[in-house]
């Protein structure tokens, strides 16, 4: 089980914009987070990774306390151990695309399982700057399964892929996260699109 | 010509700019990640000698290091160190004149790489220092050259604050720029000349490599 309950305030130029979300869904289970632009789901997916601290509340991942403001507990992004799909990609740009992986994890059958999965084998030695949208967006989706974590979090993940290979990297992640078990959230500006892979749904945006 | 000051000279610039390198990266990534202001007050500090007259820092120093001081006194008891006339007070001179021609470029690079790079690195399970040195670091590459290239380059000139603090101690403190206006003192020219040619032939060639190098990305010294 999945419980995360944060509060936190926002600053948007000269406004102040409360972000108080309450999620819990089951181990393995998909789920979609949309709502309007603004509105935190960035903020919240990295309050999530530790990325940022929130005010007050408790994020609590099956029997481990990973934030709980109460009792002063807040585990390093290190700790907890999540894949991070940015919605930029946050690619590094001294990395070709095997490196990015090989960064992540020493696996070597493994990083060539991922490379065939996001179809970039023939581009493996080629660096960020030499590929397409499309392909930067896989590798930045591969780069966060490479640890395999058992929370994957994911900011827009499909937005430049076109149909088909969004269709097959669906079918493989979804292979993927059933055999590892992955609890996965994504933020979505398209319901449509994850309607046959989320379980679950979360607004986020008053 | 006596060769002795260009070679002094390098020496200095070598040095420091190792130092420089040494103590510039940790402080660079530490300032880079702002901060409150005690950070302000030591980025300004770090950042004054710029501005300050350089004879104005070596008369400080000069009075702190003098052995008829406390500081100066008690290294020149306890260690044996003495920083007033002496090659060692050259460099540590030239570290604090310096040091904003190491700092700037490299906070300015580091600043600007978009914060998701080390947030995608901590992710990824490695540590601040990982992140660091295989992420950040390669990344900002053409600013540590940069930041080299104009330590070095600052250092080969430097002249009022090597001045107070050195004096012109043949083979020990006397180096180019000294050397130049001492044959300049002396109604040398012929000399002075050799030497300022020389002088700005290296720095132009550095500073120009430096343009060339990076001049995909290149960027004004100081950002």
């Amino acid at each position: 089980m999945i419980d995360i309950s944060i509060q936190k305030t926002l600053k948007a130029g000269h406004h102040q914009l409360p972000l108080d979300v309450k999620l819990q869904v089951e181990t393995g289970s998909v789920t979609a987070i949309h709502g309007p632009s603004g509105a935190g789901k960035t903020t919240f997916l990295k309050i999530v990774a530790g990325l940022v601290t929130p005010a007050s509340g408790h994020i609590k991942i099956n029997n481990d306390v990973w934030f709980d403001a109460s009792v002063g507990i807040n585990l390093t992004p290190q700790e907890r151990h999540v894949g991070f799909v940015f919605q930029n990609y946050a690619l590094f740009p001294n990395m070709t695309v095997r490196q990015h992986l090989g960064y992540a994890c020493n696996d070597t059958a493994w990083i060539d399982d991922l490379l065939q999965i996001g179809g970039l084998l023939h581009l493996q030695n080629s660096k960020p700057e030499y590929l397409s949208g499309g392909q930067q967006q896989r590798l930045a989706i591969l780069r966060a399964m490479s640890i395999k974590p058992k929370l994957l979090l994911m900011d827009e993940p499909f937005s430049a892929l076109d149909a088909q290979t969004k269709h097959e990297v669906i079918v493989a992640l979804k292979r993927f996260w059933r055999q590892h078990g992955t609890t996965v959230l994504i933020v979505t500006h398209y319901k449509e699109e994850l309607k046959d892979l989320a379980s679950s749904e979360l607004w986020i945006g008053g | 010509m006596d060769w002795l000051p260009i070679f002094l000279s390098l020496k200095l610039a070598a040095v420091t700019t190792t130092l420089l390198l040494a103590i510039g990266l940790p402080l660079a990534y530490w300032l880079s990640k702002g901060g409150g202001i005690f950070k302000v007050t030591l980025e300004a500090l770090i950042t004054v000698p710029l501005v300050l007259p350089p004879s104005v820092l070596g008369f400080y120093l000069l009075l702190a290091f003098s052995p008829q001081h406390g500081l100066g006194g008690w290294l020149q008891r306890v260690f044996h160190l003495s920083f007033v006339f002496s090659f060692q007070g050259l460099v540590l001179a030239s570290v604090i004149y310096s040091l904003p021609f190491m700092i700037g470029p490299i906070k300015s690079a580091l600043q600007q790489l978009p914060a998701n790079l080390a947030q995608a690195s901590y992710t990824l399970g490695k540590t601040e220092r990982q992140t660091f040195i295989h992420v950040l670091l390669p990344n900002i590459k053409a600013s540590v050259f940069t930041a080299m290239i104009m330590t070095f380059a600052h250092t080969l000139g430097e002249f009022g604050v090597v001045l107070m603090i050195g004096g012109n101690i043949p083979g020990i403190t006397k180096v180019a720029s000294i050397a130049v206006y001492d044959s300049v003192e002396g109604m040398d020219y012929r000399t002075a000349n050799h030497y300022s040619l020389l002088l700005f032939g290296i720095t132009f060639i550095m500073v120009a490599t430096m343009f060339i190098i990076n001049r995909r990305n290149a960027k004004s010294p100081l950002e």
